[in-house]
Protein backbone atom coordinates (compact mmCIF):
# COMPACT_ATOMS: atom_id res chain seq x y z
CA UNK A 1 0.00 0.00 0.00
CA UNK A 2 1.29 3.53 -0.62
CA UNK A 3 1.09 6.42 2.29
CA UNK A 4 1.41 9.83 1.49
CA UNK A 5 0.38 13.35 3.29
CA UNK A 6 -2.29 14.21 0.62
CA UNK A 7 -3.93 12.37 -2.46
CA UNK A 8 -5.75 14.64 -5.31
CA UNK A 9 -7.87 13.31 -7.63
CA UNK A 10 -7.89 15.03 -10.81
CA UNK A 11 -5.23 16.99 -13.00
CA UNK A 12 -7.08 19.80 -14.30
CA UNK A 13 -7.35 23.18 -13.12
CA UNK A 14 -8.35 22.45 -9.64
CA UNK A 15 -6.47 19.59 -8.63
CA UNK A 16 -3.22 20.85 -10.02
CA UNK A 17 -3.39 24.28 -8.29
CA UNK A 18 -4.42 22.23 -5.01
CA UNK A 19 -1.11 19.84 -5.16
CA UNK A 20 0.89 22.73 -6.59
CA UNK A 21 -0.14 25.04 -3.19
CA UNK A 22 -0.04 21.96 -1.04
CA UNK A 23 3.43 20.88 -2.52
CA UNK A 24 4.76 24.41 -1.73
CA UNK A 25 3.93 24.32 1.77
CA UNK A 26 5.71 20.81 2.41
CA UNK A 27 3.48 18.41 2.38
CA UNK A 28 3.97 15.20 -0.01
CA UNK A 29 1.65 14.83 -2.41
CA UNK A 30 0.23 12.25 -4.97
CA UNK A 31 -1.91 13.47 -8.03
CA UNK A 32 -4.39 10.73 -9.53
CA UNK A 33 -5.71 11.30 -13.04
CA UNK A 34 -7.17 8.53 -15.01
CA UNK A 35 -6.77 10.38 -18.37
CA UNK A 36 -2.99 10.18 -19.79
CA UNK A 37 -2.80 13.93 -20.36
CA UNK A 38 -2.84 16.30 -17.61
CA UNK A 39 -5.31 19.56 -17.86
CA UNK A 40 -8.56 18.63 -17.23
CA UNK A 41 -11.22 20.20 -19.68
CA UNK A 42 -8.11 22.57 -20.86
CA UNK A 43 -6.54 20.07 -22.72
CA UNK A 44 -9.31 21.00 -26.08
CA UNK A 45 -9.77 24.75 -24.84
CA UNK A 46 -8.02 26.50 -27.78
CA UNK A 47 -9.72 30.07 -27.19
CA UNK A 48 -8.26 32.56 -24.90
CA UNK A 49 -9.92 32.61 -21.79
CA UNK A 50 -12.08 35.09 -19.75
CA UNK A 51 -11.97 35.70 -16.42
CA UNK A 52 -9.07 38.14 -14.35
CA UNK A 53 -5.29 38.08 -15.26
CA UNK A 54 -4.49 36.12 -11.61
CA UNK A 55 -6.67 33.21 -12.91
CA UNK A 56 -4.56 33.40 -16.46
CA UNK A 57 -7.09 35.35 -18.43
CA UNK A 58 -6.26 36.03 -22.09
CA UNK A 59 -3.95 32.62 -22.19
CA UNK A 60 -5.62 30.08 -24.21
CA UNK A 61 -6.43 27.00 -22.01
CA UNK A 62 -4.72 24.55 -23.59
CA UNK A 63 -1.40 26.88 -22.70
CA UNK A 64 -2.75 27.20 -18.88
CA UNK A 65 -2.98 23.21 -18.67
CA UNK A 66 1.24 23.21 -19.67
CA UNK A 67 2.04 25.49 -17.50
CA UNK A 68 0.54 24.11 -14.21
CA UNK A 69 1.64 20.80 -14.77
CA UNK A 70 5.28 22.01 -15.35
CA UNK A 71 5.12 23.93 -12.26
CA UNK A 72 3.92 21.17 -10.56
CA UNK A 73 6.45 19.01 -11.75
CA UNK A 74 9.02 21.11 -10.38
CA UNK A 75 8.38 20.06 -6.79
CA UNK A 76 10.24 17.05 -5.77
CA UNK A 77 7.44 16.11 -3.15
CA UNK A 78 4.60 15.75 -5.80
CA UNK A 79 4.07 12.26 -7.68
CA UNK A 80 1.74 11.93 -10.71
CA UNK A 81 -0.21 9.08 -12.01
CA UNK A 82 -1.34 9.19 -15.11
CA UNK A 83 -3.75 6.64 -16.37
CA UNK A 84 -5.09 5.73 -12.77
CA UNK A 85 -8.74 5.85 -12.34
CA UNK A 86 -9.70 6.48 -8.76
CA UNK A 87 -12.55 3.57 -8.13
CA UNK A 88 -13.36 4.03 -4.34
CA UNK A 89 -13.09 5.25 -1.11
CA UNK A 90 -13.26 2.90 1.93
CA UNK A 91 -14.49 3.66 5.54
CA UNK A 92 -10.61 3.07 6.85
CA UNK A 93 -10.01 6.00 4.80
CA UNK A 94 -8.18 3.77 2.01
CA UNK A 95 -8.63 4.28 -2.01
CA UNK A 96 -8.06 2.04 -4.59
CA UNK A 97 -7.31 2.80 -8.23
CA UNK A 98 -6.69 1.59 -11.54
CA UNK A 99 -3.03 1.60 -12.72
CA UNK A 100 -1.89 -0.23 -15.87
CA UNK A 101 -4.56 -2.77 -15.47
CA UNK A 102 -3.44 -3.49 -12.27
CA UNK A 103 -5.64 -2.10 -8.68
CA UNK A 104 -3.51 -0.03 -6.34
CA UNK A 105 -4.58 0.60 -2.86
CA UNK A 106 -3.34 3.87 -1.11
CA UNK A 107 -3.90 5.51 2.25
CA UNK A 108 -3.37 9.15 2.43
CA UNK A 109 -4.17 11.48 5.64
CA UNK A 110 -6.44 14.15 3.30
CA UNK A 111 -8.02 13.76 0.09
CA UNK A 112 -8.77 16.48 -2.17
CA UNK A 113 -11.62 15.07 -4.91
CA UNK A 114 -11.53 17.50 -8.10
CA UNK A 115 -12.37 14.82 -10.41
CA UNK A 116 -14.75 17.60 -12.17
CA UNK A 117 -17.84 17.21 -14.19
CA UNK A 118 -19.83 15.12 -17.03
CA UNK A 119 -21.77 16.51 -19.97
CA UNK A 120 -25.34 16.19 -19.60
CA UNK A 121 -27.93 14.50 -22.21
CA UNK A 122 -31.16 15.48 -23.19
CA UNK A 123 -34.11 13.12 -23.58
CA UNK A 124 -35.61 12.89 -27.31
CA UNK A 125 -36.33 10.15 -29.60
CA UNK A 126 -33.48 9.07 -31.50
CA UNK A 127 -31.20 10.66 -28.90
CA UNK A 128 -28.73 8.07 -29.05
CA UNK A 129 -28.44 7.40 -32.51
CA UNK A 130 -24.46 7.66 -33.35
CA UNK A 131 -23.23 11.29 -34.82
CA UNK A 132 -25.38 12.62 -31.44
CA UNK A 133 -22.36 13.55 -29.39
CA UNK A 134 -21.61 15.95 -26.14
CA UNK A 135 -20.37 19.30 -27.58
CA UNK A 136 -17.22 18.31 -25.18
CA UNK A 137 -16.68 15.31 -26.38
CA UNK A 138 -16.78 17.05 -30.08
CA UNK A 139 -14.23 19.82 -28.71
CA UNK A 140 -12.06 16.84 -27.69
CA UNK A 141 -12.20 15.04 -31.43
CA UNK A 142 -11.47 17.78 -33.02
CA UNK A 143 -9.70 20.14 -30.91
CA UNK A 144 -7.17 17.33 -28.99
CA UNK A 145 -6.75 14.91 -32.13
CA UNK A 146 -7.40 16.57 -35.15
CA UNK A 147 -10.44 14.27 -36.11
CA UNK A 148 -13.88 16.10 -37.72
CA UNK A 149 -16.58 14.69 -36.18
CA UNK A 150 -18.75 15.05 -39.61
CA UNK A 151 -19.70 18.30 -42.10
CA UNK A 152 -22.43 19.79 -40.63
CA UNK A 153 -23.28 20.25 -36.96
CA UNK A 154 -26.49 21.18 -35.31
CA UNK A 155 -25.80 22.80 -31.78
CA UNK A 156 -28.17 22.44 -29.32
CA UNK A 157 -27.52 24.88 -26.62
CA UNK A 158 -26.43 28.76 -26.35
CA UNK A 159 -24.51 28.67 -23.26
CA UNK A 160 -20.66 29.38 -23.27
CA UNK A 161 -19.71 25.84 -24.46
CA UNK A 162 -22.02 25.84 -27.11
CA UNK A 163 -21.11 28.94 -28.64
CA UNK A 164 -17.56 27.97 -28.35
CA UNK A 165 -17.45 24.92 -29.73
CA UNK A 166 -19.98 26.19 -32.61
CA UNK A 167 -17.07 28.79 -33.11
CA UNK A 168 -14.10 26.48 -32.68
CA UNK A 169 -15.90 23.94 -35.26
CA UNK A 170 -16.14 26.75 -37.89
CA UNK A 171 -12.50 27.06 -37.51
CA UNK A 172 -11.74 23.74 -38.17
CA UNK A 173 -13.54 23.94 -41.35
CA UNK A 174 -16.93 22.32 -40.17
CA UNK A 175 -20.09 23.47 -41.23
CA UNK A 176 -22.66 24.69 -38.48
CA UNK A 177 -26.36 24.58 -39.59
CA UNK A 178 -27.61 26.01 -36.07
CA UNK A 179 -27.74 26.54 -33.01
CA UNK A 180 -30.53 25.53 -30.62
CA UNK A 181 -31.68 27.53 -27.62
CA UNK A 182 -34.98 26.84 -25.82
CA UNK A 183 -34.90 30.03 -23.31
CA UNK A 184 -36.08 33.00 -24.95
CA UNK A 185 -32.19 34.60 -24.39
CA UNK A 186 -28.81 33.44 -25.88
CA UNK A 187 -26.99 31.56 -22.19
CA UNK A 188 -23.23 32.77 -23.15
CA UNK A 189 -21.40 35.85 -23.48
CA UNK A 190 -22.69 37.86 -26.14
CA UNK A 191 -19.27 38.40 -27.49
CA UNK A 192 -19.12 35.12 -28.32
CA UNK A 193 -22.46 34.83 -29.85
CA UNK A 194 -21.69 37.96 -32.41
CA UNK A 195 -18.89 36.25 -33.79
CA UNK A 196 -20.59 33.00 -34.82
CA UNK A 197 -23.98 35.62 -36.11
CA UNK A 198 -21.94 37.02 -38.10
CA UNK A 199 -20.54 33.86 -40.10
CA UNK A 200 -23.85 33.41 -40.97
CA UNK A 201 -25.26 30.65 -37.70
CA UNK A 202 -28.76 31.26 -37.35
CA UNK A 203 -29.49 31.20 -33.74
CA UNK A 204 -32.74 29.98 -32.58
CA UNK A 205 -34.06 31.27 -29.48
CA UNK A 206 -37.27 29.68 -27.77
CA UNK A 207 -36.75 26.38 -29.74
CA UNK A 208 -35.80 23.14 -29.10
CA UNK A 209 -34.98 20.11 -30.85
CA UNK A 210 -37.97 17.93 -31.01
CA UNK A 211 -36.62 14.49 -32.51
CA UNK A 212 -33.45 13.27 -34.50
CA UNK A 213 -33.97 10.79 -37.33
CA UNK A 214 -31.94 8.38 -39.18
CA UNK A 215 -31.78 4.86 -39.45
CA UNK A 216 -27.79 3.80 -38.82
CA UNK A 217 -26.74 7.22 -37.78
CA UNK A 218 -28.28 10.86 -37.43
CA UNK A 219 -28.96 12.17 -40.92
CA UNK A 220 -31.36 15.15 -39.33
CA UNK A 221 -33.42 16.75 -36.58
CA UNK A 222 -36.71 18.84 -36.19
CA UNK A 223 -36.49 21.98 -34.11
CA UNK A 224 -39.64 23.26 -32.75
CA UNK A 225 -40.96 26.46 -31.58
CA UNK A 226 -41.64 27.12 -27.80
CA UNK A 227 -44.26 29.53 -26.12
CA UNK A 228 -43.98 31.62 -23.32
CA UNK A 229 -44.38 28.70 -21.23
CA UNK A 230 -42.30 26.35 -22.95
CA UNK A 231 -45.31 24.45 -24.54
CA UNK A 232 -44.18 23.09 -28.26
CA UNK A 233 -46.22 25.05 -30.82
CA UNK A 234 -47.18 22.79 -33.13
CA UNK A 235 -47.10 24.05 -36.86
CA UNK A 236 -43.36 25.14 -36.25
CA UNK A 237 -41.03 22.15 -36.81
CA UNK A 238 -38.19 22.92 -38.99
CA UNK A 239 -36.32 20.42 -40.82
CA UNK A 240 -32.50 20.39 -40.47
CA UNK A 241 -30.86 17.99 -42.48
CA UNK A 242 -27.27 17.48 -40.65
CA UNK A 243 -24.65 14.68 -39.68
CA UNK A 244 -23.83 15.72 -35.94
CA UNK A 245 -25.58 16.70 -33.58
CA UNK A 246 -24.14 18.17 -30.54
CA UNK A 247 -25.35 18.75 -27.27
CA UNK A 248 -23.88 20.90 -24.80
CA UNK A 249 -26.87 21.43 -22.20
CA UNK A 250 -24.56 21.54 -19.36
CA UNK A 251 -22.18 20.18 -16.70
CA UNK A 252 -23.22 17.72 -14.14
CA UNK A 253 -20.43 17.03 -11.14
CA UNK A 254 -18.74 13.83 -11.04
CA UNK A 255 -19.39 13.32 -7.51
CA UNK A 256 -19.91 9.40 -7.18
CA UNK A 257 -16.69 8.92 -4.88
CA UNK A 258 -17.67 11.99 -2.87
CA UNK A 259 -21.50 9.67 -2.38
CA UNK A 260 -19.30 6.86 -1.93
CA UNK A 261 -17.51 8.29 1.01
CA UNK A 262 -20.30 9.45 2.90
CA UNK A 263 -20.05 13.02 2.52
CA UNK A 264 -23.31 15.18 2.62
CA UNK A 265 -24.60 16.16 -0.50
CA UNK A 266 -27.15 18.64 -1.66
CA UNK A 267 -28.96 19.46 -4.38
CA UNK A 268 -28.49 22.71 -6.25
CA UNK A 269 -29.73 23.13 -9.36
CA UNK A 270 -28.17 26.14 -9.90
CA UNK A 271 -24.58 24.71 -9.71
CA UNK A 272 -25.63 21.66 -11.30
CA UNK A 273 -27.04 19.21 -9.46
CA UNK A 274 -26.14 17.32 -5.98
CA UNK A 275 -23.21 18.86 -4.72
CA UNK A 276 -20.99 17.99 -1.39
CA UNK A 277 -21.74 20.37 1.39
CA UNK A 278 -18.46 21.84 2.67
CA UNK A 279 -17.45 24.52 4.72
CA UNK A 280 -15.45 27.75 3.73
CA UNK A 281 -12.16 26.03 3.53
CA UNK A 282 -13.61 23.19 0.89
CA UNK A 283 -13.69 20.66 4.09
CA UNK A 284 -16.49 18.43 3.19
CA UNK A 285 -18.63 16.89 6.43
CA UNK A 286 -15.82 13.78 6.15
CA UNK A 287 -13.16 16.16 7.61
CA UNK A 288 -10.48 14.11 5.47
CA UNK A 289 -11.69 15.01 2.27
CA UNK A 290 -11.48 18.36 1.09
CA UNK A 291 -13.41 19.30 -3.09
CA UNK A 292 -12.39 21.65 -5.53
CA UNK A 293 -13.30 22.86 -9.13
CA UNK A 294 -16.65 21.79 -10.71
CA UNK A 295 -17.09 18.89 -8.49
CA UNK A 296 -17.98 20.68 -5.84
CA UNK A 297 -20.47 23.30 -8.42
CA UNK A 298 -19.61 23.85 -12.27
CA UNK A 299 -18.14 27.37 -12.40
CA UNK A 300 -15.44 27.97 -14.66
CA UNK A 301 -11.72 27.29 -14.59
CA UNK A 302 -10.92 30.25 -13.29
CA UNK A 303 -12.62 29.22 -10.29
CA UNK A 304 -12.01 25.87 -10.21
CA UNK A 305 -8.10 27.50 -9.86
CA UNK A 306 -8.70 29.13 -6.76
CA UNK A 307 -10.46 26.54 -5.25
CA UNK A 308 -7.86 24.42 -5.84
CA UNK A 309 -5.39 26.61 -4.27
CA UNK A 310 -7.59 27.04 -1.63
CA UNK A 311 -8.23 23.33 -0.98
CA UNK A 312 -4.29 22.42 -1.14
CA UNK A 313 -3.36 25.07 1.10
CA UNK A 314 -6.25 24.12 3.63
CA UNK A 315 -5.26 20.56 3.79
CA UNK A 316 -1.33 21.16 4.07
CA UNK A 317 -2.55 23.23 6.52
CA UNK A 318 -4.49 20.93 8.93
CA UNK A 319 -1.34 18.70 8.27
CA UNK A 320 1.10 21.08 10.54
CA UNK A 321 3.08 22.15 6.96
CA UNK A 322 3.64 25.67 6.05
CA UNK A 323 2.67 27.59 9.20
CA UNK A 324 1.76 31.01 8.62
CA UNK A 325 1.46 30.74 5.08
CA UNK A 326 -2.64 29.26 5.21
CA UNK A 327 -4.46 32.45 6.35
CA UNK A 328 -2.56 34.72 3.76
CA UNK A 329 -3.63 32.16 0.74
CA UNK A 330 -7.05 32.07 2.44
CA UNK A 331 -7.75 35.64 2.61
CA UNK A 332 -6.27 35.89 -1.09
CA UNK A 333 -8.33 33.24 -2.16
CA UNK A 334 -11.84 34.12 -0.87
CA UNK A 335 -11.09 37.61 -2.09
CA UNK A 336 -10.59 36.06 -5.65
CA UNK A 337 -13.18 33.93 -5.24
CA UNK A 338 -15.97 36.58 -4.14
CA UNK A 339 -14.38 38.75 -7.30
CA UNK A 340 -15.21 35.94 -9.91
CA UNK A 341 -18.52 35.51 -8.88
CA UNK A 342 -19.88 39.16 -8.54
CA UNK A 343 -21.63 41.46 -10.70
CA UNK A 344 -24.33 39.58 -12.91
CA UNK A 345 -23.15 36.48 -14.44
CA UNK A 346 -22.19 35.57 -11.01
CA UNK A 347 -25.79 35.72 -9.77
CA UNK A 348 -26.74 32.47 -10.52
CA UNK A 349 -23.58 30.79 -8.56
CA UNK A 350 -23.84 33.32 -5.49
CA UNK A 351 -27.76 32.14 -5.53
CA UNK A 352 -26.54 28.51 -5.35
CA UNK A 353 -24.25 28.52 -3.08
CA UNK A 354 -26.33 30.77 -0.10
CA UNK A 355 -28.87 27.41 -0.87
CA UNK A 356 -25.92 25.21 -0.09
CA UNK A 357 -25.19 27.35 3.23
CA UNK A 358 -28.80 27.69 4.00
CA UNK B 1 -11.95 12.93 -42.16
CA UNK B 2 -9.16 14.91 -40.47
CA UNK B 3 -8.23 18.14 -39.89
CA UNK B 4 -4.34 19.26 -41.49
CA UNK B 5 -4.33 22.52 -41.55
CA UNK B 6 -5.97 24.88 -38.42
CA UNK B 7 -5.77 28.71 -37.75
CA UNK B 8 -4.32 27.75 -33.65
CA UNK B 9 -2.95 24.01 -33.24
CA UNK B 10 -0.52 22.45 -34.67
CA UNK B 11 -1.29 18.39 -34.37
CA UNK B 12 1.69 16.35 -33.34
CA UNK B 13 0.16 12.78 -33.92
CA UNK B 14 2.12 9.25 -33.64
CA UNK B 15 3.55 6.92 -35.65
CA UNK B 16 0.96 6.05 -38.55
CA UNK B 17 -0.18 1.93 -37.44
CA UNK B 18 -2.48 -0.43 -39.16
CA UNK B 19 -5.28 -2.05 -37.27
CA UNK B 20 -8.34 -3.71 -38.28
CA UNK B 21 -11.98 -3.44 -37.97
CA UNK B 22 -14.20 -6.01 -38.47
CA UNK B 23 -11.41 -7.91 -40.08
CA UNK B 24 -10.63 -5.10 -42.65
CA UNK B 25 -7.64 -3.14 -42.57
CA UNK B 26 -7.26 0.49 -41.92
CA UNK B 27 -5.05 3.40 -40.68
CA UNK B 28 -4.71 5.39 -37.63
CA UNK B 29 -2.06 7.02 -35.35
CA UNK B 30 -0.96 4.98 -32.58
CA UNK B 31 -1.44 6.64 -29.20
CA UNK B 32 -4.98 8.20 -30.60
CA UNK B 33 -8.07 7.05 -28.91
CA UNK B 34 -9.57 3.86 -31.10
CA UNK B 35 -12.51 5.75 -31.62
CA UNK B 36 -10.73 9.10 -32.58
CA UNK B 37 -8.89 6.94 -35.58
CA UNK B 38 -12.17 5.10 -36.54
CA UNK B 39 -14.17 8.32 -36.99
CA UNK B 40 -11.42 9.57 -38.98
CA UNK B 41 -11.96 6.45 -41.74
CA UNK B 42 -15.46 7.19 -41.51
CA UNK B 43 -16.96 4.39 -38.69
CA UNK B 44 -19.19 5.57 -36.09
CA UNK B 45 -21.16 3.07 -35.59
CA UNK B 46 -19.59 1.02 -32.25
CA UNK B 47 -21.71 -1.06 -31.01
CA UNK B 48 -25.11 -2.81 -31.21
CA UNK B 49 -27.60 -2.86 -27.78
CA UNK B 50 -28.72 -5.71 -25.91
CA UNK B 51 -32.21 -4.90 -25.99
CA UNK B 52 -33.55 -3.51 -28.83
CA UNK B 53 -30.00 -3.45 -31.35
CA UNK B 54 -29.74 -0.11 -31.55
CA UNK B 55 -26.68 1.72 -33.03
CA UNK B 56 -24.51 3.35 -30.65
CA UNK B 57 -21.28 5.63 -31.11
CA UNK B 58 -19.35 7.63 -28.28
CA UNK B 59 -21.04 10.47 -26.43
CA UNK B 60 -18.68 11.65 -23.66
CA UNK B 61 -15.36 10.43 -24.80
CA UNK B 62 -13.64 11.01 -21.54
CA UNK B 63 -14.58 7.00 -20.54
CA UNK B 64 -17.06 7.95 -18.37
CA UNK B 65 -20.62 6.79 -20.25
CA UNK B 66 -19.97 3.62 -21.78
CA UNK B 67 -21.96 4.27 -25.06
CA UNK B 68 -18.87 3.47 -26.76
CA UNK B 69 -18.15 -0.20 -25.87
CA UNK B 70 -16.46 -2.22 -28.24
CA UNK B 71 -14.46 -5.65 -28.49
CA UNK B 72 -10.81 -5.31 -28.77
CA UNK B 73 -8.08 -7.88 -28.86
CA UNK B 74 -10.78 -10.25 -27.96
CA UNK B 75 -11.89 -8.39 -24.22
CA UNK B 76 -15.11 -7.52 -24.92
CA UNK B 77 -16.87 -3.86 -23.01
CA UNK B 78 -13.91 -1.52 -24.24
CA UNK B 79 -14.23 2.00 -24.01
CA UNK B 80 -12.78 3.05 -27.06
CA UNK B 81 -12.76 6.73 -26.30
CA UNK B 82 -10.07 6.58 -23.96
CA UNK B 83 -8.30 3.06 -25.15
CA UNK B 84 -5.28 4.29 -26.80
CA UNK B 85 -4.55 2.66 -30.51
CA UNK B 86 -1.74 0.29 -30.93
CA UNK B 87 -0.41 -1.49 -34.37
CA UNK B 88 -1.84 -4.20 -35.50
CA UNK B 89 -5.28 -4.14 -32.77
CA UNK B 90 -8.13 -6.22 -33.38
CA UNK B 91 -11.23 -4.17 -33.40
CA UNK B 92 -15.24 -5.33 -33.29
CA UNK B 93 -18.58 -3.95 -33.42
CA UNK B 94 -20.18 -5.52 -30.05
CA UNK B 95 -23.43 -6.41 -30.28
CA UNK B 96 -25.06 -7.15 -26.46
CA UNK B 97 -23.31 -7.39 -23.49
CA UNK B 98 -19.97 -9.41 -24.25
CA UNK B 99 -19.17 -12.60 -23.25
CA UNK B 100 -17.33 -12.82 -20.22
CA UNK B 101 -14.04 -15.26 -21.25
CA UNK B 102 -13.23 -18.38 -19.96
CA UNK B 103 -9.59 -18.48 -18.06
CA UNK B 104 -9.35 -22.16 -18.34
C1 LIG C 1 -16.12 23.98 -24.09
C2 LIG C 1 -15.70 24.57 -22.77
C3 LIG C 1 -15.21 25.88 -22.75
C4 LIG C 1 -14.82 26.47 -21.53
N1 LIG C 1 -14.29 27.74 -21.53
C5 LIG C 1 -13.88 28.32 -20.37
C6 LIG C 1 -13.30 29.64 -20.33
O1 LIG C 1 -13.12 30.28 -21.37
N2 LIG C 1 -12.96 30.18 -19.13
C7 LIG C 1 -13.12 29.46 -17.97
O2 LIG C 1 -12.77 29.96 -16.90
N3 LIG C 1 -13.66 28.21 -17.98
C8 LIG C 1 -14.03 27.62 -19.13
N4 LIG C 1 -14.59 26.35 -19.14
C9 LIG C 1 -14.82 25.66 -17.86
C10 LIG C 1 -13.61 24.96 -17.33
O3 LIG C 1 -12.99 24.18 -18.33
C11 LIG C 1 -13.97 24.07 -16.16
O4 LIG C 1 -14.72 24.80 -15.24
C12 LIG C 1 -12.69 23.57 -15.46
O5 LIG C 1 -11.93 22.78 -16.34
C13 LIG C 1 -13.01 22.77 -14.19
O6 LIG C 1 -11.82 22.34 -13.63
P1 LIG C 1 -11.71 21.07 -12.70
O7 LIG C 1 -10.28 20.91 -12.37
O8 LIG C 1 -12.68 21.21 -11.61
O9 LIG C 1 -12.25 19.85 -13.57
P2 LIG C 1 -11.74 19.20 -14.94
O10 LIG C 1 -11.02 20.16 -15.79
O11 LIG C 1 -12.94 18.53 -15.50
O12 LIG C 1 -10.71 18.09 -14.45
C14 LIG C 1 -11.09 16.96 -13.70
C15 LIG C 1 -10.08 15.85 -13.92
O13 LIG C 1 -10.37 14.77 -13.05
C16 LIG C 1 -10.17 13.55 -13.72
N5 LIG C 1 -10.94 12.49 -13.05
C17 LIG C 1 -12.30 12.37 -12.97
N6 LIG C 1 -12.65 11.28 -12.26
C18 LIG C 1 -11.50 10.67 -11.89
C19 LIG C 1 -11.18 9.49 -11.14
N7 LIG C 1 -12.14 8.71 -10.60
N8 LIG C 1 -9.88 9.15 -10.95
C20 LIG C 1 -8.89 9.93 -11.48
N9 LIG C 1 -9.12 11.05 -12.18
C21 LIG C 1 -10.40 11.43 -12.39
C22 LIG C 1 -10.64 13.86 -15.13
O14 LIG C 1 -10.09 12.96 -16.07
C23 LIG C 1 -10.15 15.29 -15.33
O15 LIG C 1 -8.87 15.36 -15.91
C24 LIG C 1 -14.98 25.72 -20.32
C25 LIG C 1 -15.45 24.40 -20.36
C26 LIG C 1 -15.80 23.81 -21.56
C27 LIG C 1 -16.29 22.36 -21.56
S1 LIG D 1 -17.99 7.75 -25.10
FE1 LIG D 1 -18.50 7.82 -23.05
S2 LIG D 1 -17.31 6.21 -22.25
FE2 LIG D 1 -16.63 6.32 -24.28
Amino acid sequence: MITTDIVVIGAGPAGLNAAITAASMGANVLLLERNVLEGGQLIKQTHKFFGSKAQHAAARGIDIAKALYQSASQYPNVTMKFGATVLGYYEDGVITAEHHESIITIKAKKYIVATGAAEKSLPFPNNDLPGIYGAGAVQTLTNVYGVLPGKKVLMIGSGNIGLIVSYQLLQAGVQVAGIVEAAPEIGGYLVHAAKIRRAGVPIYTSYTIKEAYGTEMVEGALIMQLDKNWQPLSGTEIDIPVDVVCIAVGLTPLTELLWQAGCKMKYVPQLGGHIPVRDENLTTTVSDIYVAGDVSGIEEASAAMVEGKLAGAAAASSLGYGSGKFAEIRREALAQLAELRSGPAGAKIRKGLKLLVG
Amino acid sequence: MRVEEHPIINFTRGKKVNFFFNGREVEGYEGEPIAAALHAEGIKVLRHTHNKNRPRGFYCAIGNCSSCLMKVDGIPNVRVCVEALREGMHVQTQSGRGELRDNN
